[in-house]
């Protein structure tokens, strides 16, 4: 299997007034080729800001790319000339599709003309070309009447709706890889499902690489081959979706799992929650970030921030304990 | 168990009227958010109301507490008539049954100190005598959910979401109230903050014998929290039950959508899974279907759904569904 996206020692701050956020600290990750990988966190933990810095779409300032490359196919997307990486890339080579479909459509276009208007920028079509395209493509992902519709607006759609039109759109001029940002939160669970099954199909249709970035455990279970679990800007661990739900290794993954209730089971104890509250990102990271949290946290946890480091084939895990043992590794 | 139920809900209706034209306003339509629905708490229990956005759970929890004026039906809330009860009895009314709000970013007044906050009912209710003895009442409360009574002097914004959904829950709590609405009270929470907050609400309900009213979109909670769950599509209870008989035989086609659809945090499971796909989107309220309001996209739709309205009917002790397929059998 080829690589087509190898991010190596990304890291990404903030200047705010308040001070400098330490967003992303050092992530480094792959993705093979039609492969499906989930990146999960909670608010804050730096799995969106990741993604928007390796396409360079974050403003800076504030932001600010420290250091890090982003390799696309032997491309590095950190250094490339921005017209190159505008007309080349964003939206042709890799496609994205937002959390929140209401703001992420301009309002005041119709939903044709925001997926021709790529077309027409990317692959040179003409008018005629572009919407027979967009028509095509509005069918694939579900929408009833595609050619009437193409002259609707936002607003005459519905959440799920226009959650499919956005992917349409990112997936008009045929990208090999596709960056979802939460696709599914903002969306009803009967629609989620809907968006999910969609995704499932087009992925094999179109032999995609995806990336899902998500807080829920539960969504990536069903979908991803590989997950990487994001906690205050750093990977925690990395592993195959069996792998990961079967033997997780970070004591935050083990508790993120722990506190979730199961709807296929009978209640059989309270949830075990994770004391505390979420780090907070203006202060510079000193030892293990989840050691404030954490049952298993010793003195060294607290002094030096344990590497990602392989524990089994394809698993690694940044944590200075053995969560089996409860003991230091 | 309670013979006499706490909260008893009796064909409750809210509509809200659609307007035209801003000088000579005329009514033109009514959006049936609520579209009678009946139910009882026993006290000490635990209902969840689920379903999907725009099925009116938010706005019957507020009719109920009389926070939106009735279109039609009764409640009772401990043997008082809450539509019928007027100056001392109502406030002896709002003593007892509280609320908490979804956004803890939005339902606390941002101008306001922790103590205000908390110690509004006090004063409101005339609950403390002298202002030295709010402040202790109020400190006893911020320790009763969690948070450290130094910070009473402190400001919303100086707290994480958790926390200030724990400043939600303890302004709730300050009239010493029986029944509390819980509006998707964690919703707007990370994962490791979901279970604080549930496990909190849990434990105060065994501490003081409150009664909650659930109101939640995310089924694997309500499974875990509950004791008894009613689904609502559309303004209509079309199901309702006990727990366990409700998410292992559910009958109705709209609640087994609904629970297949619910994502399971288990690869295995989620594989091996089917998840019952509907067609479409929840059709306006402003203008619902004849009939079963669920027969477009129900795939268990027969000639009768779409003329006559079913009922809520009772199919097994303690499980009661509305729908003309599951009656034909």
């Amino acid at each position: 299997m080829s690589v087509i996206l190898e991010v190596k020692d990304l890291v990404t701050r903030f200047d705010t007034p308040e001070g400098t956020v330490y967003a992303v600290n050092g992530v480094s990750f792959h993705l093979n080729e039609g492969e499906t990988l989930a990146v999960v966190g909670e608010s804050g933990c730096g799995k969106s800001v990741t993604m928007m810095s390796i396409l360079r779409l974050l403003p800076m300032p504030p932001a600010k790319i420290l250091s890090g490359s982003a390799k696309y196919r032997g491309q590095d997307l950190l250094q490339l000339p921005e017209d190159v990486l505008e007309h080349n890339i964003r939206g042709r080579e890799i496609g994205i599709v937002f959390q929140d479909p209401m703001t992420s459509l301009n309002p005041v276009l119709s939903i044709g003309y925001q997926i021709t208007e790529s077309l027409k920028y990317h692959l040179n079509m003409n008018e005629q070309q572009a919407r027979q395209r967009a028509i095509e493509m509005l069918e694939r992902v579900g929408i009833s009447d595609p050619a009437r519709r193409l002259s609707d607006y936002p607003h005459q759609f519905s959440g799920g709706m226009r959650q499919r039109a956005m992917i349409a759109m990112a997936l008009a001029c045929a990208p090999s890889l596709l960056i979802a940002d939460e696709p599914t939160t903002a969306l009803d669970v009967t629609i989620q499902a809907q968006i999910v099954e969609l995704m499932i199909h087009l992925r094999e249709q179109a032999n995609l690489s995806l990336i899902w970035i998500t807080h829920d455990l539960g969504v990536v279970a069903g979908l991803a081959e590989r997950v990487l679990v994001m906690y205050a800007g750093y990977i925690v661990e990395e592993a195959s979706v069996d792998e990961l739900y079967d033997h997780p290794a970070h004591p935050y993954t083990l508790a993120l799992l722990a506190a979730l209730p199961r709807i296929d089971k009978r209640r059989s104890q309270r949830l075990k929650s994770i004391p505390g509250a979420p780090p907070n990102l203006l202060v510079k990271p000193h030892g293990c970030p989840f050691a404030p949290r954490c049952e298993l946290a010793f003195d060294r946890c607290h002094i030096e921030n344990p590497p990602l480091g392989a524990i089994a084939a394809g698993h690694s895990s940044a944590c200075w304990v053995d969560v089996n043992t409860g003991r230091p590794q | 168990m309670n013979a006499t139920p706490l909260v008893f809900v009796q064909n409750l209706k809210k509509y809200f009227p659609v307007t035209r034209g801003v000088v000579f306003q005329r009514v033109i339509g009514q959006v049936r958010a609520v579209d009678d629905i009946s139910f009882a708490i026993e006290a000490g229990q635990t209902l969840g109301l689920v379903g999907e956005s725009g099925c009116g759970k938010t706005t019957a929890g507020r009719t109920l507490l009389a926070l939106y004026q009735p279109s039609g039906g009764r409640v009772w809330i401990d043997g008082h008539d809450v539509f019928a009860a007027r100056g001392a009895e109502l406030m002896a009314l709002r003593r007892k049954a509280q609320i908490i709000f979804q956004d803890p970013f939005a339902s606390l007044n941002p101008r306001w100190t922790v103590n205000a906050i908390i110690g509004e009912p006090l004063r409101v209710h005339g609950l403390s005598k002298t202002e030295r003895e709010r402040t202790e009442r109020v400190q006893q409360l911020m320790e009763l959910v969690g948070l450290s009574p130094r910070q009473i002097n402190r400001f919303p914004h100086e707290f994480s979401g958790g926390q200030r959904q724990r400043i939600g829950i303890a302004r709730a709590l300050a009239s010493d109230p029986k029944f509390i609405v819980c509006d998707e009270p964690i919703s707007a929470l990370d994962v490791s903050i979901q279970a604080q907050v549930v496990n909190l609400l849990e434990d105060l309900q065994d501490r003081l014998g409150l009664t909650y009213l659930f109101i939640a979109h995310d089924l694997s909670m309500v499974r875990h929290v509950c004791d008894d769950v009613a689904v609502m599509y559309l303004g209509k209870i079309v199901e309702m039950g006990s727990k366990d008989e409700l998410y292992e035989h559910p009958l109705h086609p709209y609640s087994q959508a609904l629970i297949s659809a619910a994502p399971v945090a288990d690869p295995h499971t989620a594989r091996r899974k089917k998840r019952i796909l509907l067609e479409g989107d929840v059709p306006s309220p402003l203008n619902p279907p004849a009939g079963c309001r669920f027969h477009p996209r129900c795939p268990l739709r027969l000639e009768r759904c779409t003329q006559e309205e079913p009922l809520l009917e009772q199919v097994a002790p303690d499980h009661h569904v509305a729908c003309w397929a599951v009656k034909a059998g």
